[in-house]
């Protein structure tokens, strides 16, 4: 006999003892995949240097933050599902926020768009994928500063949207498909999310020793979505 | 089935009517009845009380249960006293027809007249509801109900409890009690392929809708041979103590019929059970010190938030793993269905919380169940035989049925 | 065309921490109580169970608990020449939507206000006189005082469980509490929680500045708690979800984990959730609420009558209703009149990051593991030779140390590339923040008003806040920081990142979710909203719950006053209402 909702008695109570005791569905769950060949040429060799293949370790591309980029402005984040969407748009001060009428899908399509434009215009017709590393990190730098004006779109706000999207992606679970075999969590030397940690806490100044796990478990290949 | 819990609370006065002694019959039926705990299976989910049609699972298929309220056409308005005790003695109908045993006619033909008849008092006290029986039908030859006149003879043994003169008045009060109303071997005794007990296997856990119930005998390790009486009292009383929790249909049974007992027929239930011989067997639990230490590392991850890291839980909040007789009994299939489904512990009036396990079957696999359940088995001193796959298939199998038979 | 519903004796607008409280009391007073909840239902499983909450992405970056601007937001402005414009996604604070409201969500830091608090403004003329209060300033004293109080603070945290340690039993000062806290009658539920590296760090280095640390007052037990109505609790295991999440082990105080369990078992108890309260209705005088009308999740509408109907959302949408109800007047700053609106404040934050040699495994924490100080709290201090009036708490809190948003590095750190790679890498586990918790004074030119322009998805004209900090309060947190600064500078750390809060109020980053006035309780109908009881001037059979009652705010963490107020409310309506209802006060 399963448990039964002790409030179904009640007609307009909704069936409280009854909801099931299985997880429900995530709202930050993968979309498919939204990037373009071209864009993902970008987003590559950005992520590239943002978070780089090093002797610490594997960067955000190695990670699969470039997939999990692209999945996310795939799925609700990247349709703005929970935002204030509407009109009228203003320009308005820095205190008050984001203002674009642009979801965060539309506005990375109109930034890569602009910022290839840009970097044909200043390096010979080449887009950002095609330029070495060294006039990548100037790229970015301008972008990061303001001091590139894109066609469309604010260079600024484009960098901290990307940089932003990049950090979670590198350190969010892997279950999102980003921070592979727990790279962003092994570098910095996170466990992942563990429940008890009330033996180690008094342990001052001592090293917590058991290996990171994801959601679903200390296999980082097992994903959701 | 937290509603009907409610209704019943809410047709007694208080709690007090309990104590006070049960002058009318009405008032002694009422008691038993929730002893027998009748309304839990003549109730269906959203019915009204006692009116029935609650699909009662069983191996053989499933049996809908009947309207016993005193309405004259639909319930049971018309049955006489002696067509009552003809039901409950031998399991045959006023109509002359066998009763499935799934109406446990073989516990309560224990009863005495006098508590069949003070039941019935209490049933026709009840406002009479116009429900039609739902039929039954199940595959043939089950269909043929002359059938259970064969199955009566190799399993039915007939006839009120006889007290055992060489055991105490508690004792004696807790054998009625267990073996009659409580009807606990319903679920806690094996039963073989046609349904009967294997009565020589008495409360040493069996199964009943779809989940395990364990040992009630006094095993050590997956009985309650470590449990003193007032551990069983509590448990029975509030859903928990600190060793253990009640989950699944026992905690059902405690909601609607133990928590309403008086003390002294809780500790004569207590008593009787601790008399009840275990195995007390050796126990070989699994050695291999790879799968053990996969199998920690997946409790350290998943389990420890709640049951803490060595085992020991928070009593009377998270039970113990540690000595506990659902990790160590014989069959591993409580354990599991928690692990795969989740579990709701118990609600009552002394502990209202009934705090809830979720279910862990969607992110763990058939093999990181079996190796988790393998190592609570093994681990901080408990002892118990290592779990299958096929283990893992086999509740996964039944919490789909469970669930269906929703 | 509304469909009239039987009538009930009590609809209460919302199911969080104030809703779920007052329902809990009126039905054990024997009412018939609703409550209409926007959200839907949740509880512990399957919501926030332990299988899948700790999720940082899902939970603190995608704000999965938190209401969606989409449904609801509001405007903001810093200054009436400004024009304002919708709040589009989540940032400097986070209400909550669905059963249990923002009590879900939170941290658990829960506090007393100062008895001196509670005479705000008469108490700064006593000491320091007139010019202390600037012109503009509209701070005022509140109804009630911490002692008239106190036995509410004291059952809300026997609700809690709070894990603490009083320091101050009857007026006799006790070792290792909060010297400064008005007299309790007996301590807290709890002892205090277990210690992070970080905090007993920071408690020796207060102690060596000569200041007296005490650990912060949790809603996250310390031990198995069953609470005053016999609800179990667990035992708080630090996994460092806590602000943001829903609480997998029944150990931080929701309404789910400390009334659900006794309440929804209720018959005289119903909810009815993804139902939207459009308005509360009144009769023809104006005076008396008959009910309120709402709409269900298939859009329809209903008419709920009501004998009281009492609002328990959160703070901007509880005047935000007032507004759309016509109860009350409306603020209007330029005349220096109307009611509903007025005196909104916030909280002001700042703090200082140390990095330390040592390991200090900040994911291991509690949304209220912490130790503070609160010499420069309230009026603990002398403010004559700063010139500014309030003051807040300095803590250094180890609420988690979660990779994305919970992570410090120094100043000099590259932002992006190898070297943001070492940064986190060398300072991920060996850095904590030390926090200032500022108080913020009512002003004539912070309001809340009705937006002409923008609308929700149900229709309504949004709330819209015209507010920013003034100079009053960037003194006194640009002093407190200094302060937090010396004793961390005492936790001699390789590195120190001072981090004052600096220009306007920014809507964009998170600081905390306090967002206090609008509807406020006063002793003058002209200048409040609400009675002592929090009973609305106007219409006598509508009360308000919630911080928009607070006439300024104060140097602490608002819920434990929420939950004071709260059950204060619920006694004059349970022993004085209900005997003989109409206003409690008379002007």
């Amino acid at each position: 006999m399963e448990r039964r909702a002790f409030l179904k008695t009640i007609a307009l109570v909704p069936a409280v003892g009854a909801a099931p005791l299985r997880p429900i569905a995530n709202p930050a769950a993968p979309g498919p995949a939204f990037f373009t060949p071209q864009e993902s040429a970008f987003i590559d060799a950005a992520l590239a240097r943002l978070i780089p293949n090093d002797e610490l370790g594997p960067g955000a591309k190695e990670a699969g933050v470039a997939g999990f980029i692209s999945r996310q402005l795939g799925g609700p984040y990247g349709r703005a599902q929970t935002w204030y969407m509407q009109g009228p748009w203003r320009e308005g001060t820095k205190e008050q926020g984001y203002q674009l009428k642009l979801t965060p899908a539309e506005f990375y399509r109109s930034a890569i768009e602009d910022v290839d434009q840009h970097c044909r215009g200043a390096y010979g017709g080449k887009n950002f994928a095609e330029l070495d590393a060294a006039s990548q990190d100037k790229v970015l730098h301008g972008l990061e500063k303001g001091d590139i004006k894109l066609a469309r779109v604010s260079a600024k706000q484009f960098f901290d949207m990307l940089w932003h999207n990049t950090r979670e992606g590198f350190l969010a679970d892997p279950m999102y498909g980003g921070n592979r075999d727990f790279a962003g969590w092994k570098l910095i030397g996170f466990p992942g999310p563990r429940y008890n940690y009330v033996a180690e806490i008094e342990q001052y100044g001592k090293p917590y020793g058991l290996p990171p796990v994801g959601l679903m478990g200390r296999d980082p290949n097992r994903r959701i979505g | 089935m937290r509603e009907i819990a409610l209704l019943i609370v809410a047709t007694l006065c208080t709690a007090s009517a309990w104590a006070e002694p049960m002058h009318s019959a009405i008032e002694r039926g009422r008691y038993l009845a929730a002893a027998g705990d009748c309304a839990a299976c003549h109730t269906a989910d959203g019915g009204k009380p006692y009116a029935g049609g609650r699909p009662v699972p069983t191996p053989f298929g499933v049996i809908y249960s009947t309207n016993i309220t005193p309405d004259k056409e639909t319930g049971i308005g018309r049955w006489t006293e002696e067509q009552f005790y003809q039901a409950m003695h031998e399991g045959i109908s006023a109509d002359g027809k066998h009763l499935y045993p799934a109406f446990p006619y073989p516990w309560y033909t224990k009863l005495s007249r006098d508590d069949v008849d003070a039941i019935k008092a209490f049933l026709d006290a009840l406002p009479p509801v116009r429900e039609e029986n739902k039929q039954t039908a199940l595959p043939w030859p089950f269909s043929v109900r002359e059938v259970m006149a064969g199955w009566n003879t190799l399993y039915f043994h007939k006839g009120e409890f006889k007290p055992d003169p060489g055991q105490s008045a508690e004792w004696n009060r807790g054998a009625y009690l267990v073996e009659g109303l409580g009807h606990c071997s319903a679920c806690h005794t094996p039963k073989n392929i046609a349904g009967g007990l294997k009565t020589g296997q008495k409360l040493e856990g069996g199964y009943g809708e779809n989940w395990y119930a364990t040992s009630l005998t006094n095993d050590v390790r997956d009985g309650l041979g470590d449990w003193t009486l007032d551990d069983i009292v509590q448990y029975l009383k509030t859903g928990a103590n600190a060793k253990a929790a009640a989950t699944g249909p026992m905690a059902e049974v405690i909601e609607n019929s133990t928590q309403h007992l008086n003390d002294a027929d809780l500790r004569a239930i207590a008593a009787y059970l601790r008399s009840v011989p275990g195995r007390n067997e050796a126990k070989s639990p699994e050695t291999d010190k790879q799968r053990l230490a996969r199998g920690e590392a997946l409790y350290i991850d998943q389990c420890s938030g709640c049951h803490m890291e060595d085992g020991s839980g928070q009593p009377q909040v998270f039970p113990p793993l540690k000595g506990n007789a659902v990790v160590q009994a014989r069959e591993p299939g409580a354990m599991l269905h928690m692990i795969i489904d989740g579990a709701r512990i118990a609600a009552t009036k002394s502990n209202p919380t009934g705090l809830a396990m979720p279910a862990f079957g969607w992110k763990l696999t058939d093999q990181d169940i079996a190796e988790l359940a393998t190592y609570l088995r093994a681990a901080w001193g408990n002892k118990a035989a290592p779990v299958a796959v096929s283990d893992v298939k086999k509740t996964r199998d039944r919490v789909a049925k469970a669930a269906r038979a929703q | 065309m509304a469909t009239r519903l039987p009538a009930v004796d009590v609809a209460l607008v919302g199911f969080g921490l104030t809703g779920s409280m007052l329902a809990q009391e009126l039905t054990d007073a024997g009412l018939k109580v609703l409550a209409l909840e926007r959200g839907g239902f949740r509880d512990t499983v399957p919501d926030f169970a332990i299988d899948h909450i700790q999720d940082e992405y899902r939970y603190a970056v995608r704000d999965d608990l938190v209401e969606e601007p989409e449904r609801e937001t509001l405007t903001f402005r810093n200054s009436a020449d400004q024009v304002a414009l919708p709040m589009r996604h989540i940032g400097s604070f986070r209400p909550a939507v669905g059963a249990g409201g923002a009590a879900v969500h939170w941290n658990g830091q829960t506090w007393r206000f100062l008895p001196t608090d509670f005479r705000m403004r008469s108490h700064t003329l006593e000491r320091y006189g007139k010019k202390f209060v600037p012109e503009g300033m509209t701070i005022q004293d509140w109804p009630v005082t911490y002692e008239e109080l106190e036995a509410h603070y004291d059952k809300f945290e026997y609700l809690c469980g709070i894990s603490g340690k009083a320091g101050n039993l009857g007026g006799k000062i006790v070792d290792g509490g909060n010297p400064f806290e008005g007299a309790r009658k007996r301590d807290y539920p709890l002892p205090p929680l277990k210690r992070s590296y970080a905090t007993v760090l920071f408690d020796k280095a207060a102690k060596e500045v000569g200041l007296k640390p005490f650990p912060c007052p949790a809603a996250n037990t310390s031990k198995p708690y069953k609470n005053i109505y016999g609800v179990q609790m667990g035992q708080c295991t630090f996994c460092g979800y806590c602000e943001w999440f829903g609480c997998g082990n029944y150990s931080k105080a929701s309404p789910q984990s400390t009334i659900f369990p006794v309440l929804l078992k209720k018959t005289n108890f119903e909810l009815r959730s993804h139902c939207n309260v459009l308005r509360v209705k009144l009769d023809g005088s104006g005076k008396r609420a008959t009910g309120v009308t709402y709409v269900d999740e298939m859009g329809r509408e209903f008419e709920q009558p009501a004998e009281l109907v009492i609002l328990c959302a959160y703070t901007t949408h509880n005047i935000h209703l007032l507004l759309l109800s016509g109860i009350g007047k409306p603020y209007q700053p330029g005349k220096g009149e109307g009611v509903i609106g007025r005196n909104y404040a916030y909280q002001i934050t700042s703090s200082v990051d140390v990095f330390t040699d040592e390991i200090l495994n900040p994911f291991m924490g509690a949304g209220s593991l912490g130790q503070a100080v609160d010499e420069f709290n309230g009026d603990n201090f002398d403010h004559g030779p700063h010139g500014f009036i309030g003051g807040g708490y300095i803590a250094l809190w180890t609420t988690g140390g979660r990779p994305i948003l919970q992570h410090y590095l120094p100043q000099d750190a590259p932002r992006w590339g190898s070297g943001w790679k070492k940064a986190m890498k060398e300072n991920y586990l060996k850095a904590c923040s030390i926090a200032t918790h500022g108080s913020v004074m009512s002003y004539r030119d912070a309001w809340a008003d009705l937006d002409p322009t923008y609308r929700s998805s149900y229709g309504d004209p949004l709330l819209r806040l015209t507010f920013d900090f003034h100079d009053n309060e960037h003194r006194m947190s640009n002093f407190l920081t200094d302060k937090a600064a010396e004793i961390g500078s005492a936790m001699k750390p390789r590195a120190m990142h001072v981090k004052q809060r600096k220009g306007h109020y920014s809507i964009v980053p998170y600081q905390t979710t306090h967002n206090t006035g609008g509807a406020i309780m006063g002793s003058d109908p002209k200048t409040s909203a609400l009675n002592r009881y929090l009973q609305s001037w106007d219409v006598p059979n509508v009360f308000v719950m919630g911080a928009c009652a607070f006439p300024q705010n104060h140097g602490y963490n608002p819920t434990g006053t929420v939950g004071a107020l709260t059950y204060w409310a619920a006694d004059a309506i349970v022993n004085q209402y209900l005997k003989r209802p109409g206003p409690l006060v008379h002007a």
